[in-house]
């Protein structure tokens, strides 16, 4: 279908509204100036500056380690959930469980956070690292189970039969016949899960403790004291990574659903 | 006077079972029970199947066939009644511990691996040596005529290759017993009577019993040694294809089975191994008196469309025969067959097939001819009603 005039138009407007704000910050990434709002001529000077500045390495470092940690973690947790709910017999209350799982897509992260702050300070937690990965597993991990369970939904579970009337006990056919095919949806799951963990500002404020902070809790510190050029180049740093992220992201679940016959969603 | 005619119906009745070699048969389903929440399934089901069987399941949908294959291959535990394998009872046995395979409804091909691997499968859970697999495979695929096609991904292949696949998955362990839900469903006719041939070939050649699922009666009929008819979940009928055709058990099997005419009567005399029976619009007619006895004069009267022949005038020879006077309504050209409808004198409608054995149609009846029907007392069976 060829798209006329009104729809072109449309769609560059939309695009425009959506990206025209990140292309702009791009391009002041590479602003000689020291004033933002100037433009100086090119250079790349903020992302020198940015790599010689420890404490946001250390933020940058956190973040990276707290992402891959707690992205492993959510798409072990998550995959396990979508199993049982999916796969295990019809036991009272499954809709509710299911149900419950999903409530954390939609709970305001304010109470997420604040919630699993009170549950650290009473069990005595060193704030830090770990109450962080914490913090961020059990944010994400409904988004990894959300991704795996449509994938398994889609599965024929005749596979499985199948393999075990061919000499599998359970737990091989899962392993022989069922991971194989939802492998993509779990990379796609993890990608996510870690893609929500480098965004987030607001959970990990609650849950992290002094000399921890994670890259976007560096980020909006620095901003409230005045927006410097070298956030810009961190920032386009990030819309790179995020951007190669969503698109293994895409081709994984894409890979995922020409396997099998239903695809997930992304 | 009793002739050959006589005897016939006897004959069917004592068709050669298959006679047990063995003590035990390989599969003994006793009293087997099973129901989800308040619906049974299958109730109180019992069934032997002899080694080297081809036993085929025939039914309306749902009635149960699935899950009796499903319980024989352990994906449903019965809530009652013992399945015995070569004489042990293998409740306890779990589905990959079984010497059972099925063969899947909709094949159940692994999609991630080829079809090497998809037929190596159930070698490698058992263990087998690598050349041992290897050579087995090719077997296997020298077997159901899949050379060449190896490395192909089951998403790459026809319906009847991925058939072929999962026969030759299924077969590669050699099992006891292979369980066949509904595995031609999926091809066309044509293709369909080929693998139904190529099938039996088969299972001659490997001497593996055979438990097939099948909605097609023809397809029961040309494949199997023994056809079992089940109805709410329980079996019906258990016989050979042709005492099943023509020495059904009961009223509601003579009408699942093929074409039919149930005409309901009444007996007025019972003479010499004859019957005169008074049937509802087709007058007097006299019929072989049957096997078991009657639990009551009310019966029904079963006769097969082609059992039935129309000529213009009531035969010569007409000692014996029931002949019944009536008007062609309508007629359907089936190639080989013609059916016709005929509109009886004394008020039923008979369907009746005749074999279009003339290309051309000199000899055939228009609607509004007016016939003759008539068949021998033999060729009509007595049903309780
Ligand atoms: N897991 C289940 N839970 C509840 N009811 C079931 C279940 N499996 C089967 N049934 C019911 O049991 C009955 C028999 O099902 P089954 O699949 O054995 O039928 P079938 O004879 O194979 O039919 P078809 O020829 O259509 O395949 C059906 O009425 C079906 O609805
Ligand atoms: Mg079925």
């Amino acid at each position: 279908m060829r798209l006329s005039r009104f729809n072109i138009a449309a769609l560059a407007f939309g695009l425009a509204f959506l990206y025209l704000p990140i292309v702009v910050l791009v391009i002041y990434s590479f602003n000689a100036s020291k004033l933002v709002t100037v433009w100086g001529g090119w250079s790349t000077r903020w992302y020198t500056e940015f790599f010689n500045d420890r404490a946001m390495l250390d933020a940058a470092w956190m973040s990276a380690r707290v992402g891959l940690v707690s992205a492993t973690a959510a798409t072990l947790l998550g995959t396990l959930a979508a199993v049982a709910l999916t796969r295990g017999a019809r036991f009272r209350g499954r809709t509710l469980m299911s149900g419950m799982l999903y409530a954390p897509l939609v709970m305001p992260e304010v109470i997420t956070g604040l919630s699993l702050l009170l549950l650290f300070v009473a069990l005595d937690a060193e704030r830090g690292f770990w109450t962080v990965t914490i913090a961020h597993t059990s944010l994400t991990m409904c988004f990894v189970a959300v991704v795996v369970q449509s994938r398994l939904a889609g599965l024929d579970r005749s596979l499985e039969e199948a393999a075990m009337d061919l000499g599998c006990d359970p737990a091989r056919a899962f392993v022989a016949v069922t991971l194989p095919l939802i492998w993509p949806a779990m990379a796609a799951g993890w990608m996510l899960a870690f893609t929500l963990s480098l965004d987030d500002l607001v959970i990990a404020s609650f849950t992290t403790g002094p000399g921890s902070a994670t890259l976007p809790i560096r980020i909006y510190s620095e901003v409230r004291l005045g927006v410097k050029p070298e956030i810009n180049a961190i920032c386009t740093l990030i819309i790179g990574f995020i951007a190669v992220l969503i698109v293994g992201a895409s081709l994984a679940s894409k890979l995922s659903s020409s396997r099998g016959d239903s695809a997930a969603p992304l | 006077m009793t002739t050959a005619t006589d005897i016939l119906p006897d004959a069917i009745a004592e068709a050669p079972l298959i006679v047990a070699a063995y003590p035990m048969p390989l599969l003994r389903v006793d009293g087997v029970s099973k129901k989800f929440g308040a619906f049974t399934a299958v109730d109180g089901l019992s069934l032997d199947i002899q080694a080297g069987e081809f036993f085929a399941l025939l039914g309306p949908s749902g009635c149960g066939k699935t899950t009796l294959l499903r319980m024989l291959a352990g994906f449903e535990t019965p809530d009652a009644g013992k399945i015995l394998l070569d004489g042990e009872d293998i409740a306890a046995v779990l589905p990959h511990q079984r010497p059972v395979n099925m063969m899947f409804q909709n094949y159940a091909l692994f999609p991630h691996l080829s079809v090497r691997d998809n037929i190596a499968f159930g070698l490698k859970r058992a263990a087998l040596p690598k050349p041992e697999i290897a050579a087995r495979v090719a077997e296997m695929v020298a077997l159901v005529k899949l050379g060449g096609l190896e490395k192909r991904k089951p998403d790459q292949l026809s319906g009847g290759q991925k058939q072929r696949v999962a026969l030759a998955r299924a077969l590669a362990r050699r099992p006891q017993l292979l369980l066949l839900d509904e595995p031609l469903a999926a091809l066309d006719k044509k293709l369909r009577e080929e693998t139904q041939a190529e099938l039996m070939e088969l299972q001659r050649r490997l001497g593996t019993t055979f438990v097939i699922v099948t909605h097609d009666q023809d397809e029961a009929m040309t494949m199997a040694d023994r056809i079992g008819v089940m109805k709410d979940g329980r079996l019906e009928q258990v016989a050979t294809p042709r005492q099943l055709y023509e020495a059904p058990a009961s009223r509601w099997i003579a009408g699942f089975v093929g074409d039919i005419n149930l005409i309901e009567g009444e007996v007025t005399l019972q003479d010499a191994h004859r019957l005169t029976v008074a049937a509802a619009g087709a007058g007097m007619l006299t019929v072989a008196e049957p096997k078991a006895p009657l639990p009551s004069r009310a019966i029904c009267l079963a006769i097969r469309p082609e059992k039935i022949r129309l000529s213009r005038r009531a035969p010569t020879s007409a000692g014996g025969l029931n002949s019944i006077e009536g008007v062609v309504t309508e007629v359907g050209y089936l190639g080989g067959l013609s059916v016709y409808k005929v509109q009886l004198d004394h008020g039923a409608t008979l369907r009746v097939a005749l074999a279009n054995t003339n290309r051309l149609d000199v000899d055939a009846y228009g609607v509004g001819q007016k016939v003759v029907a008539w068949f021998a007392p033999d060729d009509c069976v007595v049903l309780p009603r």
